[in-house]
């Protein structure tokens, strides 16, 4: 199998105009003749439900909420990136995709990372234009912070609720296009299968959580915008319920899922407290910015926040300033992160359990008042409080790394395609952009990017040549796969086991953490993949279902989840082993530099990772593409 | 911690519902309470009982999911906090805790705790947008926008939709939830030329869904976990009556 990703012609800055130039259009007494299914309503797949509705096409949406309101992008924090330069600090297209390409450690491709840097102006002004209340400087225009992985302030921010108010800017665009009848949505409702007729995605399987039908949906062509897996961990960011399955069984239908071992974690979340806990809370990286972490030169047990300001200034270590000058606290997350881990195994961490940093903005505070750090982070000191009871104006706060954000997925071309024709992936459910390393502000600019400016252009191409005629659901895919869905869900009902579908998932969660987190090596992951595979059996025997398949069930919607997470989570295992280099947030033992960074090795790692599903319980397939770049040069990344 | 559990379990909209007594012991006082009620339903389906169906996702306080009634308080005890973000501090030992749905008729049960809030997304639709299209909107900083204005809009637009508002008022009444769009939309310039059809249609749906009218008693305000403030239902009442005396207003659907 080779894989194209139909990059343009043409130089680097061209590409994009040219592209859109050369692909064909499709008549806008036309449009209205095609189908086209979204799936989830996040930042993706809202901007692009509703702006392909503005052009005439025939939408149906889904997603599992309750609401298209409450999709994951809602709890994003601290901005989107745009190469504006309204600062006048020397931005730019150029700078933005440089800034990207070299954060992602040089695994993402030129082409599609450039686009995302031309088209990051337009998201703004869109943002502005449906009313997104950004911050604003005296005298009205548009303030911005820095985030981590760049030198200029590019980031435009809603006080620490940058994603809400995207999210909901979205939403209004779909709830205008619902009202106009040009989007159908159904919430509650979950994909479970795709279809696919004569190669091409034509439709999906979904459940109805409410009542439990399983219903098919027939269209010509079907758009992924489902987020990331970063729940594989059971512990991260993500919202509850953010899971991999519509992804997933596209994958086991054929689509080819890239770089599954590329995970973010976040320097800046709440350290974990207990067993009990069921996620991690972000503070948003735009802390950075004010914060100075640090923990103290020598290991002291149990160190409290209350502790830490009796400790004197010559007894820190504020280990990214010393070690990264130039950026110091605002290097790229995987940095920060792998730092924290570091002072923390070395018997440096602070809190109850050993495994946290403090974020002090003590100095800020001085410097500037009380009100402008209360301005700026006022939500999100307000979380901390709440969550920990410790109030960050008085004592510093505590953090600790946590997944967050997955920068593999669904492998698209230079249009968002899947190699499956007419199945496309939006936002964080695909690989594209990110390499092996998300820049802070880059997901909300990504997400958006493909929803409205990308996908708009890119789907006319395909179906331009599409007839118009419509598929019935009565045709045997749609059966076939339909009894597909409801054998596995047979299935999971039918164990009548032990143990719950929680307790698997945590278990699950803890062998991909501990040996497929934030440091890796071959030991310890072909360990994993025994221990994943014998979980999974275990699932398959002694999962414990209450309730029936006709109704709201919360533990079968889990249990169908899950199920997909032990399948993914053994890939992630082979892919992280097959990476023998470290890059970005992959980072193996055994290959570091003599300052214990990541260590690329760019002759015989410079490629996309694609796996092919070839079979229940048979080895999935590696196919290569090539990274070829043209315009940057490759070198170890630095910010000392 | 120690906790005698009230909770309100409905099998469907259609059955009657009732209140199940539940005990939980070794609970921490770091826990959210959502994640009291997590180790309850482990317990439960150990048990082989049917696990407490409620409405969760993001557990940041954000996404506006989880709807809890909580000792006669929408999201509990604490002011300015979602369910999701309550601890178990805010508890004694040894409390006797009653949890039920929010009980508004526009607000169906589906089950246990869980209830549909479509009548929410239904109002939106009417108008809680500004029409413009992707594409073809000129220059973000072309639209300059005074600091104090972008901060009442931006105070307006926390809204998170859960609907603590209708659940907290007597009247169930979603006035609150309904002037938040339309303050917002109405002090931005953007959302200027539609206001006054906005908060017709608004209005309008926001009747046909069922929801109660707004008697003054701010307790939608009080209990709002975003804290979404008495002036945005003002503003939607002076926007409301300035579309119906004007004859600007030629649009409504």
């Amino acid at each position: 199998m080779n894989l194209d990703a139909k990059i343009p012609e043409g130089p680097l800055v061209e590409k994009w105009t040219r592209h859109k130039f050369n692909i064909k259009l499709v008549n806008p007494a036309n449009k209205r003749k095609y189908d086209i299914i979204v799936i989830g309503t996040g930042l993706a797949g809202a901007s692009a439900a509703a702006s392909l509705a503005e052009l005439g096409y025939n939408i149906k949406s889904f997603c599992f909420q309750d609401s298209p309101r409450r999709a994951h992008s809602i709890a994003a924090q601290g901005g989107i990136n745009a190469s504006k330069n309204y600062q006048n600090d020397g931005d730019s297209d150029y700078r933005l995709f440089y800034d990207t390409i070299k954060g992602g450690d040089y695994r993402s491709r030129e082409a599609n990372v450039y686009r995302l840097a031309e088209v990051s102006s337009s998201i703004i002004d869109q943002c502005v234009a449906q009313g997104v209340p950004f911050a604003r400087e005296y005298g009205g225009l548009l303030d911005n912070r820095s985030f981590g992985g760049a030198q200029v302030s590019r980031t435009f921010y809603a006080r620490g609720q940058t994603g809400q108010q995207l999210l909901l800017g979205a939403y209004s665009a779909i709830s205008r296009q619902i009202a106009n009848s040009k989007v159908q949505i159904f919430p509650r409702t979950e994909m479970l299968d795709l279809v696919l007729v004569d190669g091409q995605a034509r439709g999906v399987v979904v459940r109805d959580l409410v009542t439990g039908k399983i219903e098919s949906h027939s269209s010509h062509a079907v758009i992924l915008s489902t987020g990331g897996y970063g729940n594989v961990f059971y512990l991260s960011t993500n919202a509850m319920a953010s899971n991999a399955t519509a992804a997933w069984r596209a994958h086991k239908r054929g689509a080819l899922f890239a770089n599954p071992c590329f995970t973010q974690i976040h320097p800046t979340c709440i350290p974990v407290s207990g067993e009990h806990q069921s996620k991690l809370t972000l503070m948003s990286e735009s802390l950075r910015n004010d914060g100075r972490i640090w923990v103290p030169k020598k290991g002291i047990r149990g160190l409290t926040a209350k502790d830490a300001l009796r400790i004197p200034e010559e007894e820190r270590d504020y280990f990214l300033e010393r070690r990264y000058p130039a950026f110091g606290n605002l290097v790229p997350r995987d940095v920060a992160s792998r730092n924290a881990k570091m002072v923390c195994d070395e018997g440096r961490g602070v809190g109850a359990t050993g495994l946290a940093v403090f974020l002090d903005f003590a100095d800020t505070i001085q410097r500037d008042g009380r009100d402008v750090i209360e301005q700026k982070y006022g939500n999100l000191f307000d979380m901390y409080k709440q969550i920990t009871a410790d109030d960050p104006y008085n004592v510093p706060m505590m953090i600790y790394p946590a997944v967050h954000y997955t920068m593999g997925g669904l492998w698209v071309d230079y249009n968002l395609m899947t190699n499956i024709h007419g199945l496309y992936a939006l936002g964080e459910c695909n690989f594209s952009d990110h390499g092996a390393n998300r820049l802070g502000a880059s997901a909300l600019m990504q997400g958006l990017a493909d929803g409205y400016f990308v996908i708009p252009y890119t789907i006319g191409d395909y179906l331009a040549n599409m007839p118009y005629r419509k598929i019935s659901v009565d045709h045997e895919a749609f059966q076939l796969a339909e009894k597909h869905v409801k054998d596995r869900i047979e299935n999971l009902l039918n164990i009548n086991g032990n143990r719950t579908v929680d307790d698997f998932h945590k278990e699950l969660g803890k062998i991909m953490w501990d040996y497929c987190g934030m440091s890796r090596n071959e030991e310890g992951l072909k360990h994993a993949k025994q221990e994943v595979i014998k979980l999974r059996d275990e699932f398959w025997k002694d999962l414990k279902v209450i309730g029936t398949h006709e109704e709201l069930n919360m533990s079968l919607e889990k249990a169908n989840r899950v199920a997909d997470f032990f399948e993914l989570g053994e890939l992630m295992i082979d892919d992280a082993l097959q990476r023998s280099e470290s890059c970005g947030g992959h980072f193996r033992e055994e290959s570091q530099t003599e300052e214990g960074e990541a260590l690329r090795i760019d002759d015989e790692f410079s490629f996309v990772a694609a796996w092919k599903f070839t079979g229940k319980d048979q080895p999935e397939e590696l196919i290569k593409e090539e990274l070829i770049f043209e315009n940057v040069k490759l070198t170890q990344r630095s910010y000392k | 911690m120690y906790f005698k559990l009230k909770i309100w379990r409905q099998k469907s909209p259609e059955d009657k519902g009732g209140f199940q007594f539940y005990e939980l012991d070794d609970v921490s006082p770091d826990m959210s309470f959502l994640e009291m009620i997590d180790v309850l339903n482990e317990s439960l389906e150990i048990k082989g009982v049917e696990p407490v169906h409620f409405d969760h996702d993001c557990r940041e306080g954000i996404c506006g999911t989880c709807s809890m009634f909580i000792n006669g308080r929408p999201h509990g005890p604490q002011r300015g906090v979602t369910t999701c973000q309550l601890h178990m501090r805010s508890f004694n030992d040894g409390d006797t805790i009653t949890i039920e749905p929010w009980r508004a008729r526009s607000f169906p049960v589906i089950k246990d705790l869980v209830v549909d809030r479509s009548a929410f997304d239904r109002i939106i639709q009417a108008g809680g947008f500004v029409s413009v299209s992707t594409g073809g909107v000129p220059d973000a900083n072309e639209i300059p926008i005074s600091t104090n204005i972008a901060n009442e809009a931006m105070d307006a637009a926390s809204c998170i939709g859960c609907g603590a508002c209708v659940a907290a008022c007597k009247n169930a009444s979603a006035m609150l939830f309904v002037a938040a769009k339309i303050s917002q939309l109405a002090l931005l310039p953007q959302g200027k030329i539609e206001a006054a059809s906005r908060a017709e249609n608004m209005v309008v749906q926001m009747d046909s869904e069922g929801f109660g009218t707004c008697t003054n008693t701010e307790a939608c305000v009080a209990e709002c976990p975003k804290e979404i403030g008495l002036v945005h239902i003002a503003r939607m009442n002076r926007e409301y009556f300035f579309a119906k005396q004007s004859s600007e207003n030629i649009s409504l659907r």
